[in-house]
């Protein structure tokens, strides 16, 4: 089977979507004729026309006004914007507007729209291109936040949330695009090629939202992770040689909670790795839900891994971002707690 | 540089506040007719007067003059009339309602009643209003069910919002009557996207979008009027300039030295500026826009010049803003009286059809509110508990369902 990097496996998905679905239409800065920052809409404009795939102005908030207004019509708009960090003027209408309109109208109206938007660090982007919003949104009812970790989920869940009635903010990491970066950024970089999660159908496939994915089989810790953190995680876990069950939830809302109980039942122990800032991130809300269901199951106290409660640094990219090293040290500190 | 006079920091405040006396004499009230009326599918670069100006066709005797006189039929001006008396006798109504405890909220469109009922009968079913909560008149001239309007307004288990949300803010698909909330402005932009999606599936539904003039101010009005006139949608983009939004005068909004409509002219669409309180006008107005819109020329935007008669809602006393008796002054008069004197002045109509009609219409809203009641008012009936954790999502998630469990729902 053919194997894409994450960039090209989204622009698959967009492909497909455009293809199959006339009422799917993509728009944002720079994705149409230019074919989008990172690429991830190379090509659409040129193969499916103009009216398919535009750009707009730089307004945050119109754009996502626009598509929900488009989407209250009948159709499946799936507006990029072009960073995370950019995403805070449109808040308004994601909380107030797309997430509410079914409940507020009685049903008669909905936002079947997904927002894209590449997030996380790693790239040297400074405060303004590596935040990780995630949480925010979590905790929007109506809204569901997906974010994949390899080409192969990246295009199936793209499906999935375009096809999905209700409003998704799909987040890309966008350190993963061209390869599995497991947060050694001073070593010899992987790309995607011979991954097993690179190997990418050709046509349409869903990777269903709210499911996540046992990435490695293990008896000892439970880590949960997303994005490129999943990655990281891999990396601990080879490192330190602890027996420990990796689990991708791939989407936060919906989020998998039968797979999250029954690994940290089965572990006893558990560690939540993310890059957003830990104070209020999504970690407490997960470590929240073990201690309730599987309290009398835990050997220890659930570690969280994290980015530092600071504005995300440039000089101190690496000492900010939670790499292999940091959650090796939690992982030791799990297993030595006994 | 020593004799220069030190900058001066400049809060505006209204002509006039409570224990002076009310005065429009800052207000340029033209005579009806006068205004030119371009041909529709003209460039907006022909008409940048417009905004400066305001369209009136009903004069001081009641009758149609000019070159926006619609010609509308009697029996269009009496379902217009009808719309607009029956929005003021609900209103009315349910504001006593509100003091009687039965419901938490209500507001009022009192003197604002032609603009929505004009708009609603000229455009056609297949048309969207993304509304404020101002323009009730659009579902009156629609014959929305009173009854279940009463419904809504109690959060009972009739509410054909399930309980979900404050009185008035209503949604009627129905009706081309769009989701409100509560939030100002925030479905300017949701109106140029319905618009654009018209455009693009060919479905010929216009989009119709109303804001206040006080949240011109909000961003959201600016970006969607950049989004209309890029994409050229086929919108009509009303701002109801009411001259107060709570307490804030419209010169807060900005337009001392200028008006709503000439914001149009920097985003290089037609503005017009139309006496609100005319029924007349706003229908010509509307008509001209829906002309354009649908001959693919874009959007206009419309300001309809009024005066909110009542209090912002149920919530708000005017007299601690405003002096007492401002409304009696407002130069523009009354639309109902208006549009009464215009069929009276036709041979259409006479006070004796007028007051059997109005007892007629208290009648209607006497009846449903009976209906209302009998089903419950507010915390005397409800909806089933599950409603409450239904609608958030497409299907619920496990948290709701749980939850809903947890509730005892």
């Amino acid at each position: 089977m053919r194997e894409l990097n994450m960039v090209k496996a989204i622009n698959d998905a967009l492909d497909v979507m455009l293809a199959v679905d006339p009422d799917v239409l993509i728009f944002g800065q720079d994705v149409g004729y230019f074919g989008g920052v990172f690429r991830a809409t190379d090509g659409l404009q040129a193969r499916h026309g103009q009216k398919r795939c535009f750009d707009t102005p730089i307004a945050e908030s119109g754009i996502i006004a626009t598509a929900i207004g488009m989407g209250a019509q009948g159709l499946r708009p799936v507006p990029e914007i072009q960073f995370a960090d950019y995403i805070l003027p449109a808040f308004d209408q994601l909380v107030s507007e797309a997430a509410r309109l079914r409940y507020r109208s009685g049903g008669e109206f909905w936002a079947p729209i997904t927002v894209r938007s590449p997030y996380g660090g790693g790239i040297f982007g400074g405060q303004t291109h590596s935040q990780s919003p995630e949480a925010i949104f979590a905790h929007i009812t109506g809204l569901k936040t997906v974010i994949p970790s390899t080409p192969y989920d990246a295009k199936g869940l793209l499906i999935a949330a375009i096809e999905c009635d209700d409003p998704v903010i799909y987040l890309e990491p966008k350190r993963l695009y061209n390869g599995p970066f497991d947060g050694h950024h001073d070593r010899q970089l992987a790309t995607w090629a011979g991954h097993p999660g690179a190997r990418v159908p050709e046509g349409r496939y869903t990777v269903p939202l709210g499911k996540a994915a046992i990435v490695r089989p293990g008896d000892d810790v439970t880590v949960l992770a997303y994005g490129t953190m999943v990655h990281v995680a891999l990396a601990a876990v080879e490192e330190t040689g602890i027996d420990a069950e990796v689990v991708d939830l791939r989407s936060i809302v919906p989020l998998d909670i039968e797979t999250i109980v029954a690994s940290a039942n089965k572990t006893g122990r558990c560690v939540i790795v993310h890059e957003a800032s830990r104070f209020g991130g999504f970690g407490g809300e997960l470590s929240s839900l073990i201690q309730e269901r599987c309290f009398y199951g835990l050997e220890v106290p659930i570690e969280r891994v994290a980015g530092w409660d600071t504005p995300y640094p440039h000089a101190f990219e690496w000492d900010y971002f939670p790499g292999p090293g940091r959650v090796a040290s939690a992982l030791r500190r799990v297993m030595e707690n006994d | 540089m020593a004799n220069r006079p030190p900058l001066e920091f400049h809060v505006p405040e209204p002509p006039a506040r409570p224990g002076q006396s009310a005065s429009f004499s800052h207000l340029v009230v033209p005579e009806a007719g006068l205004v030119r009326r371009p041909d529709a599918l003209a460039s907006a670069a022909e008409m940048r007067d417009l905004p400066f100006e305001l369209i009136r066709v009903l004069d001081g005797e009641g009758r149609a003059v000019g070159p926006w006189d619609p010609h509308l039929a009697p029996e269009f001006l009496r379902r217009g009339l009808r719309a607009m008396l029956l929005t003021r006798v609900f209103d009315d109504r349910l504001f006593r309602v509100h003091r009687q405890g039965k419901t938490s909220f209500y507001m009022k469109s009192t003197g604002e009643e032609a603009i929505g009922a004009a708009q609603s009968l000229v455009l056609e079913p297949q048309d969207m209003c993304f509304p404020t909560y101002r323009v009730m008149s659009w579902l009156h001239a629609r014959g929305y069910p009173l009854v279940d309007m009463v419904h809504q307004i109690f959060s009972n288990a009739r509410d054909p919002l399930r309980g979900r949300q404050l009185p008035i803010l209503f949604s009627a698909r129905d009706y081309g009557f769009y989701s409100l909330s509560g939030n100002l402005g925030t479905r300017y932009g949701h109106a140029v996207g319905w618009a654009m999606a018209s455009a693009y599936r060919q479905t010929d539904s216009l989009a119709l979008a109303y804001t206040g003039e006080g949240s011109t101010a909000e961003g959201d009005f600016h970006e969607s009027l950049t989004f209309a006139s890029v994409y050229r949608a086929p919108a009509i983009l009303c701002i109801t300039n009411n001259q107060w939004a709570i307490s804030s005068f419209a010169g807060l909004a900005g337009t001392r030295d200028s008006t709503f409509a000439a914001r149009a002219i920097g985003y290089g669409l037609p503005g017009l500026r139309v006496d609100g309180n005319d029924f007349l006008a706003v229908a010509s107005a509307t008509r001209w826009a829906a002309e354009r819109a649908r001959a693919n020329k874009g959007a206009t935007l419309i300001e309809f010049f009024t005066y909110r008669a009542a209090g912002h809602s149920t919530s708000d006393d005017p007299t601690r803003y405003r002096p007492g008796d401002e409304a009696e002054h407002w130069p523009l008069g009354d639309p109902i009286e208006r549009l009464k004197q215009h069929l009276i002045a036709l041979d259409e109509w006479d006070e004796d059809r007028h007051a059997a009609l109005t007892s007629e219409l208290e009648a209607e809203v006497r009846a449903a509110l009976r209906e209302g009641e009998a089903i419950g008012t507010l915390g005397r009936s409800k909806p089933p508990l599950s409603e409450m954790f239904e609608g958030v999502f497409a299907e619920p998630d496990w948290r709701l369902i749980e939850q809903r469990v947890e509730a005892g729902a």
